[in-house]
């Protein structure tokens, strides 16, 4: 059966020069980089490399790179460390409603110790008011962190805006940037952001690797205790194939991709619209992530359009999360104002550099007899 | 939520290819439960006759919004009841719904109990006007 992946913002297949860049560091070159012979010496110069290849992407050249084991380790690492470290600046921590669960149950667990967190509303595209912010900022505000573009419904937040409000605040920012680096430019010598979480398995690199990018002179507290490795702030025995990997993904999204994959998402929005009772969530035009479409379409339920196009080859994804007494609605679309139940009617496609035209074509006829045949089910539908 | 969800291959058959879809227009009861807020919403129509003295199910039909799970376990039960006695049809379980699925994922045997709940709600109001036909 013919398979077409549309779930890029999950994760995407790791590149072929990445794998082979990494390929030498499991067998051959296999050293800890924390030793000082020549085994450890290779290893400790491909992870200065990898460091210095990512710093000079970003533009960070004040910024110290620490690897993780991923977004949700460097998120954590951001907010808790953050938090712990300046406590006797405060207690108050601001975020957004629609972050990534890491996020918002990392600062959750902040709350049953002793912090205080202020969730931001965002309107109906998704992006928070830079009014509320401002005024939402408290002298005992440690740290604000936003998004940059939302992994469900895309929108790309201005960085650049905010984080200059931190700054004349004299608070911290901090942004997960796991969707947008590589899709969108970040440069940190012109936008004043003080952390910066990243990752590789988005950008075509590996899964387990990922880093926080921390500003000169923040104040942070480490999340795990050991050896010392990353400066004292990440110890564990470095990921020296993952770092290496995702050194080389930085390099794999070319701006053509960007724009083609803009084009098939564009396409997909203008197919996906001729269906009646649907939408799209998020914003339209360049204020929207290059690769993500989330479409609602209402009186049917999204896992079940979901196996219904899995049956067909089609991955896609929904924003729901099934407990056992319900199905939860996603937070990001019910905090844009979609009722719970249309929520549940929704759908995320984010296409990745190699998608076709002619896949995307494929995808916009299966999705419509879909979603017809399932409305035919429902109860819901209005006939 | 993260351990991920695996349906048996008959939950995804029937969810493909469901059974008895559809609203009976001369329904003799029809229960409704769910809400759309929770993500399941299901509609059990049944006919009933009486033959030889026993009140049977001639017919059912359903309509779900809902997940695979849900669907699958409102066309399960739909071919469960027909031609079975209101009674039968009243001892039926959620478990016994889930052993015709060939089980079902813990967090989706709400879809089962909801099924059951569907049919118990569409035997109600059978009684009920038939109770209304009588007085």
């Amino acid at each position: 059966m013919r398979r077409i992946y549309l779930d890029n913002a999950a994760t995407t297949h790791v590149a072929k020069e990445v794998l082979e860049a990494m390929m030498p560091y499991f067998s051959e070159k296999f050293g800890n980089a924390s030793s000082l012979h020549s085994f450890g010496r290779e290893t400790r110069d491909a992870v200065e490399n990898s460091r210095e290849k990512i710093s000079k992407k970003l533009n960070a050249k004040e910024h110290k790179i620490i690897f993780t084991s991923g977004g949700t380790e460097a998120n954590n690492l951001a907010l808790k460390g953050v938090a712990f470290a300046n406590r006797e600046k405060g207690k108050h921590i601001i975020t957004t409603k629609i972050e990534h669960d890491c996020v918002l149950n990392a600062c959750k667990w902040l709350e049953k110790n002793g912090f205080e967190v202020t969730y931001l509303n965002v309107d109906k595209e998704g992006f928070i008011d830079l009014n509320e912010l401002e005024n939402a900022i408290r002298n005992d505000t440690i740290i604000v962190s936003i998004m940059h573009a939302n992994n469900e419904i895309g929108t790309i937040a201005d960085l650049k805006a905010v984080g200059e409000i931190c700054k004349a605040k004299g608070v911290y920012f901090h942004s997960d940037t796991c969707q947008s680096f590589c899709k969108v430019p970040i440069d940190l010598k012109s936008f004043p952001v003080d952390l910066l979480t990243i990752n590789a398995h988005k950008i075509y690199g590996p899964k387990g690797v990922g880093a926080l990018v921390i500003g000169e002179g923040v104040k942070i507290d480490p999340l795990l205790h050991g050896g010392g490795h990353e400066l004292g702030l990440r110890s564990g025995t470095e990921n020296v194939p993952g770092i290496v990997g995702f050194a080389k993904a930085i390099d794999v999204i070319k701006e053509k991709d960007i724009e083609h994959m803009k084009r098939l998402s564009d396409k997909l929005i203008e197919g996906f619209s001729a269906i009646e009772e649907s939408w799209l969530n998020g914003p339209k035009g360049d204020k929207r992530l290059c690769n993500n479409v989330n479409f609602t379409f209402r009186f049917i339920e999204g896992e079940s359009l979901l196996l219904y196009l899995d049956s067909k080859g089609i991955a896609a994804s929904t924003g729901s999360a099934c407990s056992t007494r319900a199905v939860e609605p996603s937070h990001v679309l019910t905090a844009i104002g979609l009722s719970a139940a249309d929520a549940h009617g929704s759908l995320r496609f984010s296409v990745g550099k190699d998608n076709t035209e002619d896949e995307i074509k494929y995808v916009i006829d299966v999705v419509k007899e879909s979603v017809e045949s399932l409305r035919k089910i429902s109860p819901l539908t209005k006939k | 939520m993260n351990e991920g969800i695996r349906y048996s291959k008959k939950i995804m058959d029937l969810f493909l290819h469901p059974k008895n879809v559809g609203e009976l227009k001369d329904a003799d009861g029809v229960g409704k439960v769910g809400s759309a807020v929770c993500g399941d919403v299901m509609v059990i129509y049944i006919k009933v006759a009486e033959q030889a003295g026993k009140k049977i199910i001639m017919d059912t039909k359903f309509k779900t919004f809902g997940c695979a799970a849900a669907i699958a376990s409102s066309s399960m039960l739909t071919e469960m009841v027909k031609g079975k006695t209101l009674e039968e049809a009243e001892k039926l379980t959620w478990k016994d719904i889930e052993k015709a699925l060939d089980g079902l994922p813990l967090v989706k045997t709400h879809c089962a109990v909801l099924a059951i709940d569907a049919l118990k709600a569409a035997i109600k109001d059978y009684k009920q006007k038939l109770k209304g036909e009588k007085e």
